[in-house]
């Protein structure tokens, strides 16, 4: 179980936050073609290793954030606030 | 009068022979005594036989004394009815106690089940996919699951508490054997949290049946001296009977702990660093029959003569293949077990040991194995042969002994399981024969090993090794911490020779895993069927898949993989530990979220006044709300026709206090609403009121309701019920992730109002009678608007919206007067006015044709299919889920769409679920399904609402209808039943 630094909050355990999935997207708009709406709405990065996601303290402020957290190791290598850019991490090669 | 134990020393161990305990097994009365297991107090009675194996049926003893044990898995009766599958060899006996053998008919001592061990060349892995083909594995299903079983479920109530607790540590310690020990001893007054958690109801783990001497003085006096400077300490806190079951992320652990009797307590644990010591497992020596009642583990010997004062047998042959045996040996001998020999497989003897053995007495029969024993209820004798020079089979002659008992050590392998749920890697160690933690690879996870789960299988390495890492782990947690001074002169050679496996005899007799019944042919016969992958051969042969998931027979299964497949033990690995390391009671993961706290009901503002007006409620959601109301003892059939009617003759007044409310508050909440809402919400003016839809990201419709402007800069929200707090959650998203830049805020305020749904013709005359400064007239107050005022001296929001058809208005005060309102309303309209449940509601909206999110809709309903088409194609700005429905599929004249139903025949009985089909010719196919459907007390006939494909455009249309069997003929019209032109709505 994933131990969260809440931005707001401070360190809580995952059984207080909501996962929401795949962070940095951009909505399409209303002139984008079907197959990049709907690689919007359903091709989701999976990778191994680092994973840009977003969280929300659900118990607590409410506030959703991002989270960098590696896939293979649960660590969370970066929580930076929604709209941010992602931090430049150098992901490390999960075999190695 | 209770026969005394046969088989009680008359002296030594930790039993309390002041406190004698009475208990039954199997019907008769036995005797035992506080600091017994049942399994030790079995044992003392000289009960041999104390199981049938799971699937031959043969006798089986006790074989070991902690939780690797695969036979004495009993049935114990201990006041919350019968318990099976309980591991006796660490469940404490208890007065009282009703034993039982799960299985043996029709005794445990003559089973007539033991035909299958006769004809046990029928019966190999995998017999019933190849046995049972005719006529079906279900033919004899039944029977086989009846003879395989662990025993019965207790009926009724369990009685047992169940609770759960969360804890922070600085350092978890499992394990309190001498690792465990001499790392807490050290970090005890570190001024760390310790956390030290053994499963044993004693500390001390293998030193609890040892007697050596630890620091110059003997082995019980230092446990004893350690065990109350552990308790003393401030920072210390020990756990006992509790067991560390799942190694999770983030150095989350779990304890199942029993130190209660009646309670388990299921706590997590998040500790800074966690240091394993959970010693290892005694491996056992496999030939032919070593399963019979009398062979047992080494270590289970000794812990049953030292620490219970039993012996297991009177007479007992040690079968060994390394050092530690020996000290086992000793033990039997100075406790009154005649040892007539140790069969050594090794040629060459450690003088250290043999000298002992030789001042004893005991002759060491050296390069030699058993070969098969003897005895069907008991042991009566072993056979013993020399190994040849290569060592692939036995010379003559053949010794044969006789004894009452076998003592066997096949070494140790490390308990990893935690290490491994963790994310550490394992290594096969030649030398040692087993698999010990991998240095080499970092866990991800803050945990060290120590002690013989990190393969230090003497006394003084684990000692040292216990202190060493206990300072260590405590300085990681940012304490200081000096390790503990431990010393021992106990005897710690080892020697193990890799060989466990008696090379000759009959394979199929030869049981690697004692709990499933697997043997070495079955082994054998996986790999000649190629499964020779080490998950394949467990799923085949069911090895390791016991209650015991293995802890005595993985790796002899997989060292004999390796050899029969030439390869190497560690080319072969081990399959993947998953928690929990021991059964955990679903109770105690529920722990005390069942019953009235499975779920908080949520009450209407005015729920005692509903109950004291006769309203019978049912859980709608979270909320306990008036089905119906039994006014003069109607029934319910007859209560719900009745309001029904009431309410279109007259009024009826509906308790609407659950429905969602979200107020969105600021300058951008309009544009917010607009992007949200399939309806334009930017054009809506304050006052007024307007039905919207909300949908998904592709398309799908997730909720409706009406939205009123306020002001400006404020909205009110209405949505379903059921859907309130989750579509809070999706605007906060919306908002938060998608469009930070608006400026608004959104708050729930569903539990701050009280709603009173006044509808029917004659609501507008009875609110006109009430005090209030609001004109409720149709020229002030026509539907689809929302004023504000006073309204019994409450300050109220009147809204004028219909779910039923009727006129109608939704008065809405502080949730704390909700109860004021219904009751005036109801005193001053008399026999005007009739209180009105949700399934009349639900009859109301379905002649009115209205939908209901989540019934009439499903996973694939977009705006379109409800006919939203105008509105949608009328806005041109976007909104969530608008690209998604300008997609080719979602504009399909043939998807699904929103229609009424009513049967051709008046009588017939259309029930939602059934399926709208296609005629014989196109091959009965469903082409929709009927979403509500009721008898229309106003109408007086039946009629329903459903999704039908192309539903639009065949209005007026014959379809044929299959429901459970039956079929019959419709008529597919507008789903408005009920006043199509709105006039009464309107008034």
């Amino acid at each position: 179980m994933l131990r969260i630094d809440c931005p707001w909050c401070g360190t809580r355990d995952e059984v207080e936050f909501s996962f929401g999935g795949e962070s940095h997207l951009t909505r399409p708009t209303l002139d984008a073609s079907d197959a990049v709406w709907s690689d919007y709405l359903f091709n989701k990065d999976n990778p191994k290793g680092i994973h840009y996601e977003r969280w929300m303290h659900h118990f607590g402020c409410g506030r959703w954030f991002n989270v960098a957290r590696d896939t293979l190791t649960h660590e969370i290598h970066a929580i930076y606030e929604m709209g941010a850019a992602k931090p430049d991490l150098a992901v490390k090669d999960p075999d190695s | 009068m209770t026969p005394s134990p046969t088989h009680r020393l008359t002296s030594g161990g930790r039993i309390d022979r002041s406190r004698p305990l009475s208990f039954k097994f199997n019907g008769k009365q036995l005797q035992g005594y506080s600091g017994d297991t049942i399994a030790s107090a079995l044992l003392a009675n000289g009960i041999g036989t104390v199981n049938r194996s799971f699937k031959y049926h043969r006798p089986r003893g006790v074989m070991s004394a902690g939780v690797e044990e695969t036979n004495a898995l009993l049935t114990v009766s201990g006041g919350n009815g019968d318990i099976p599958v309980v591991r006796t060899t660490v469940r404490a006996l208890v007065d009282g106690h009703l034993i039982k053998s799960p299985s043996g008919f029709p005794n445990v001592n003559f089973d007539l089940g033991r035909v299958l061990d006769f004809t046990h060349q029928f019966w190999a892995a995998g017999f019933y996919n190849k046995l049972f083909k005719w006529p079906s594995w279900r033919w004899y299903e039944g029977t086989v699951r009846r003879m395989a079983g662990l025993g019965k479920l207790p009926d009724g109530e369990d009685g047992n508490k169940y609770f759960h607790h969360n804890v922070h540590c600085d350092v978890l310690i499992v394990g309190a054997g001498p690792a465990g020990l001499a790392a807490a001893l050290g970090c005890a007054n570190s001024g760390a949290r310790v956390l030290l958690v053994e499963q044993d109801h004693e500390l001390g783990g293998s030193l609890l049946a040892d007697g050596a001497q630890i620091n110059a003085i003997d082995s019980d006096t230092w446990l004893s001296r350690t065990t109350s400077t552990l308790e003393d300490a401030a920072n210390v806190t020990v756990m006992t009977s509790s067991t560390v079951s799942g190694y999770y992320d983030h150095n989350v652990l779990t304890i199942t702990d029993r130190s209660t009797t009646g309670v388990v307590r299921f706590w997590k644990v998040r500790a800074k660093e966690v240091l394993l010591a959970t010693g290892a497992f005694e491996q056992p020596l496999v030939f032919e029959n070593n399963d019979r009642p009398g062979v047992m583990l080494a270590n289970a010997a000794m812990a049953y003569v030292l620490r219970y004062a039993v012996k297991p047998a009177h007479v007992m042959v040690v079968a060994t293949n390394n050092d530690t045996a020996y000290r086992v040996a000793f033990a039997l001998h100075d406790n009154g077990v005649r040892v007539p020999a140790i069969v050594d497989s090794r040629e060459n003897i450690a003088e250290e040991v043999s000298k002992e053995a030789g001042e004893r007495g005991i002759p060491i029969m050296a390069g030699s194995v058993v070969l098969d024993t003897v005895g069907t209820k008991a042991l009566t004798r072993v056979s013993v042969g020399r190994l040849s020079n290569d060592g692939r089979s036995t010379v003559d002659p053949t010794s044969v002994i006789a004894c009452q008992g076998l003592a066997m050590s096949g070494g140790f392998n490390p308990n990893c399981s935690l290490y491994s749920q963790a994310g550490g890697s394992l290594r096969y160690d030649a030398q040692l024969a087993c698999f010990v933690p991998d240095e080499e690879k970092a866990c991800r996870q803050r945990v060290t090993v120590a002690g013989a789960a990190n393969g230090k299988f003497s006394l003084a390495d684990a000692l040292t090794e216990g202190a060493r890492t206990g300072s260590t782990v405590t300085g990681e947690a940012g304490f200081a911490c000096l390790p503990a001074e431990v010393a021992t002169s106990a005897l710690s050679s080892y020697h193990l020779k890799a060989m466990r496996f008696t090379p000759t005899g009959d394979t199929s007799r030869q049981w690697v895993d004692f709990a499933h019944d697997v043997t070495v042919a079955d082994i054998e016969l996986a790999v000649r069927e190629n499964f020779v992958s080490v998950e394949h051969l467990k799923r085949y042969t069911t090895v390791g898949m016991a209650v015991d998931q293995g802890k005595t027979s993985n790796l002899n299964a997989l060292t004999l993989l390796a050899e029969l497949t030439d390869r190497s033990v560690e080319e072969v690995g081990t399959t993947t530990f998953r928690p929990p390391f021991m059964p955990v009671p679903l109770g105690a993961i529920a722990g005390p979220r069942h019953g009235d706290f499975y779920a908080p009901a949520r009450l209407l503002p005015a729920h005692d006044w509903h109950a004291d007006h006769g309203a019978v409620f049912e859980n709608y959601g979270p909320w306990k709300r008036p089905e119906y109301y039994t006014t003069n003892g109607r029934d319910r059939e007859t209560a719900i026709r009745e309001e029904v009617l009431a309410l279109r003759r007259s009024a009826g007044l509906f308790d609407g206090s659950p429905l969602g409310k979200i107020e969105i508050n600021g300058p951008d909440a309009g544009e917010f609403l607009n992007r949200i809402y399939v309806n334009n919400a930017l054009t809506l003016k304050p006052g007024r009121v307007r039905y919207g839809i909300m949908l998904s990201e592709n398309g799908i419709v997730i909720d409706d309701g009406v939205f009123a402007r306020l002001a400006d800069d404020c909205y009110l929200l209405s949505t379903t019920t059921a859907n309130a707090d989750h579509i809070t959650a999706w605007l906060e998203q919306w908002h938060q992730c998608e469009w930070p830049d608006l400026n608004l805020v959104i708050s729930t305020v569903t539990s701050q109002w009280a709603v009173a749904t006044l509808a029917g013709p004659n609501a507008r005359t009875l609110l006109q009678e009430i005090e209030s400064d609001i004109d409720f007239s149709v020229q002030a107050l026509p539907h689809m608007t929302l004023t504000t005022g006073t309204f019994l001296g409450m300050h109220a929001r009147v809204q004028r919206v219909s779910f039923s058809g009727e006129m109608s208005f939704e008065i809405s005060v502080p949730a704390l007067d909700g109860r004021q309102v219904m009751e005036t309303l109801m005193n001053s309209g008399g026999d005007r006015i009739t209180l009105i449940g949700i399934e009349a509601l639900t009859i109301l909206r379905t002649e009115k044709g209205y939908l209901h999110v989540g019934g009439d809709t499903d996973g694939m309903t977009n705006a379109l299919d409800i006919g939203f088409g105008g509105i949608v194609a009328r806005k041109k700005t976007d909104f969530v889920g608008k690209r998604s429905l300008l997609r080719g599929g979602d504009q399909r004249k043939d998807r699904r769409q929103f229609v009424g139903v009513e049967p051709l025949n008046d009588n017939e009985e259309l029930e939602s679920g059934a399926h709208f089909i296609t005629s014989q010719r196109e091959g009965r196919r469903s082409q929709g399904v009927v979403t509500s459907a009721c008898f229309s007390p106003t109408l007086n006939r039946v009629i329903g609402l459903g999704l039908l494909e192309g539903g639009f455009a065949r209005k007026g249309e014959t379809v044929t209808v299959f429901d459970d069997g039956r079929t019959f003929d419709v008529r597919i019209t507008d789903p408005t039943f009920y006043d199509p032109g709105g006039e009464k709505m309107n008034a």
